[in-house]
């Protein structure tokens, strides 16, 4: 989708996803007239359910947090040109490896507790990419069906250990003892509450939201300050030019997807041991999807996947609440989420060509 | 196990591969025709929808048949506007489509019917009768002929035999006709039949449209013959196994059948049993479920025998000038 020399680069990065954007936002808005609801009112309850106070703040920071994790892991992928659609199976395979270190080891603190949460949603997030990126590299099995598979059988094996490992005698809910107290994870409220700042205790957003900021740093620095970066870059603008200058295909592949993985696998930390305290089968909630719809809002840019990440974080919240209040369904947001990923996907052309066409006229002139 | 549980599992191995084989054969026309589809779990999502409300509305199955196929070919539209017009990411447009139908049915389905996304259940003719072969009440007692003819073969809904005789059709059309021939080759070769003056764009519409139809009746069989009405994802990963049955079957008709027929066993028999003991080794029933995506994935490396797509898959046909 490169190669478009007319659009200059700020229309490119702002223009397009604004327009695709505004487009998903339209056709819903008539879905929810054509359903016989207000369009306007539903706007107005969402952005106050997720803005209008600390308690929706925290709740739409807390949603944030998971898509920037997965995000990120789609967007590093698709530096490299690789569509990871596995960040669902990674990220059930994290929720594991966190509660396996929560439930495990008895940790006195719970911020050693967190270093190790992270080692091992990190750990079992890049393993379950690695076979598919393994596959790809030197099978060429292609990632999508393998990715699209492996999500199959992680939720088959997260659902068998559950049931015949992990959970407590006696339980008939397939889920996992409650963590001990000690690896409770800081919410906001208590962080911004040393500052002095008042915050709604309500809402689970926690500490993994400063892992997830930090994680798009560190990401950005990755991929344009680091070798490796460059390598990724390169291979994802062309792979035979990569190769000639050395780049082995198989290798940044594997890596590429052991990063993606661990990215997705992270964002368990947020959702297992920051929210739900133990290890449930739907610990995802579709999570790892959306991070496609981040990636590509954010134009793969770790910078525009945090903004996008807020986006959805406001979508879901303010989705939940349009739930609460009116007869539209939660599902709306599913919606949205299918239009920008269409519109910002698929049918990016079909808002580029037009937008190309009025900065030629301009240029005409 | 006693002769009547074989016979039962066989039963509703026919009855599970039927939507397996509809969306197969819909997955593998589209995919000759250089179109990668993933989105065939939320066409028979839609589909089932559209069959159950319509069928429920009209309280007639077979407008709701119609309607279920129409959505399904709407649907496919989208995909083959985004993917052939456009020339956007076939993949992406797959994963958009499926959370556009996954959303939309059950914010219409609350709409229309407020029940929690679910369609009221059908009954009498809004559901798909069963058709009964003749003499089946006759053969019942009869050794081996009896059970196998009155309690698998005579009994399902029509659209099971459909699915199976979409089979033969499929091979016939694919590799006996022109069109067929014409397809295959805008898969594999699209600037070829350009060159001879065929219309590429022309031709994978014509497959994706094809495809709409064949999911279309996948999700009315759904929703109407298996059980009875719509409720809120219930294709459950069907179309996946699909996709992952048409590369089981390397993009061919026939092993296509065998591979859904595989498929739709291991669920058949993951529904019944919980545990099974294979020579004293207790399977779990996750260890099943598993099963179709795991020989997929060996498949696609090449362990046994190398599954190759269509060469030109995946990519959008661009007219050299």
């Amino acid at each position: 989708m490169s190669g478009n020399g007319r659009i200059p680069n700020w229309a490119d990065v702002t223009l397009v996803p604004l327009v695709s954007v505004l487009l998903a936002f339209i056709l819903s808005g008539i879905l929810i007239w054509a359903i016989g609801e207000s369009p306007w009112a539903a706007v107005k309850l969402m952005v106050e359910g997720a803005f209008g106070s600390s308690y929706g703040w925290g709740y739409t920071l807390y949603y944030a947090t998971n898509f920037m994790f997965t995000g990120l892991a789609v967007a590093v992928a698709f530096q490299a040109r690789l569509f990871n659609i596995g960040g669902e199976g990674q990220a059930l395979l994290g929720g594991l490896g966190v509660a396996l270190v929560c439930l495990y080891i008895p940790w006195p603190h719970w911020s050693l507790a967190l270093l190790a949460a992270c080692a091992g949603a990190a750990g079992f997030g890049a393993l379950w990419a690695l076979i598919p990126g393994y596959l790809q590299a030197r099978r060429g099995s292609h990632i999508v069906i393998t990715t699209i598979m492996f999500n199959f059988i992680a939720a088959s094996l997260l659902g068998y250990v559950l049931v015949n490992v992990l959970r407590p005698q006696g339980s008939q809910d397939p889920s996992s003892p409650r963590f001990p107290a000690e690896v409770a994870l800081p919410k906001l409220h208590e962080m911004l509450a040393l500052v002095g700042i008042p915050f709604s205790r309500v809402p689970p957003v926690n500490i993994s939201l400063l892992i997830a900021v930090g994680m798009c740093f560190a990401v950005w620095f990755l991929l344009w300050r680091t070798r490796l970066g460059y390598q990724i870059r390169a291979f994802g603008e062309s792979e035979p030019a990569a190769e000639y200058a050395g780049i082995s295909p198989a290798r940044i592949t594997i890596y590429v997807m052991l990063i993606s993985g661990a990215l997705a696998g992270l964002m368990a930390v947020n959702s297992v041991m920051g929210e739900q305290q133990r290890l449930v089968l739907n610990a995802v909630e579709g999570a790892g999807f959306i991070g496609i719809a981040v990636a590509l809002m954010g134009r793969n840019h770790p910078f525009g996947v945090f903004l996008a990440a807020i986006l959805f974080g406001f979508l879901y919240q303010g989705g939940a609440e349009l739930a609460l209040w009116t007869s539209i369904p939660r599902e709306l947001i599913v919606v949205i989420q299918a239009l920008v990923i269409l519109f910002t996907g698929a049918l990016d052309n079909m808002v580029r060509i037009p937008i190309a066409r009025l900065f030629a006229l301009r240029g005409a002139r | 196990m006693d002769i009547a549980t074989f016979v039962q599992v066989l039963d509703s191995t026919l009855r599970l591969a039927t939507p397996l084989l509809f969306a197969c054969l819909a997955g593998l026309i589209s995919e000759r025709a250089g179109v990668f589809d993933i989105g065939l779990e939320v066409k028979m999502l839609g589909a089932a929808f559209m069959a159950a409300a319509i069928a429920f509305v009209s309280g007639n199955v077979w407008i709701g048949v119609a309607a279920a196929v129409a959505g399904s070919v709407l649907m496919s539209l989208v995909h083959g506007g985004a993917a052939i017009t456009f020339r956007g990411n076939q993949r992406i447009s797959g994963v958009a489509i499926n959370f556009l139908a996954a959303g939309i049915t059950v914010v219409i389905a609350q709409n229309w019917f407020r029940q929690g996304g679910r369609t009221p259940s059908l009954s009498g003719d809004a559901r798909m009768a069963r058709i009964d072969l003749p003499f089946a009440e006759n053969l019942r007692d009869v050794p081996v002929i009896g059970p196998v003819y009155h309690g698998i073969l005579s009994g399902p809904a029509p659209l099971v035999y459909v699915a199976f005789l979409c089979v033969p059709a499929t091979w016939y059309l694919l590799f006996r006709t022109r069109f067929g021939l014409r397809l295959r080759a805008v898969g594999e070769n699209p600037a070829a039949v350009d060159t001879a003056g065929v219309s590429v764009i022309g031709l994978r519409f014509a497959a994706v449209a094809i495809c709409g139809v064949l999911c279309g009746l996948a999700g009315a069989y759904l929703s109407t013959g298996l059980s009875a009405g719509f409720v809120k994802d219930m294709t459950a990963g069907r179309g996946f196994i699909a996709l992952a049955a048409m590369i089981f079957a390397k993009w061919r008709p026939w092993q296509a059948m065998g591979a859904v027929l595989l498929f739709g066993l291991l669920e058949a028999v993951a529904n019944r049993f919980q545990n099974i003991d294979i020579f004293g080794v207790a399977v779990p029933v996750q260890a099943m479920q598993a099963l179709p995506y795991i020989l997929t994935v060996v498949i696609l490396a090449g362990f046994v025998g190398k599954a190759i797509p269509p060469r030109a898959g995946g990519a959008a046909y661009v007219k050299e000038h």
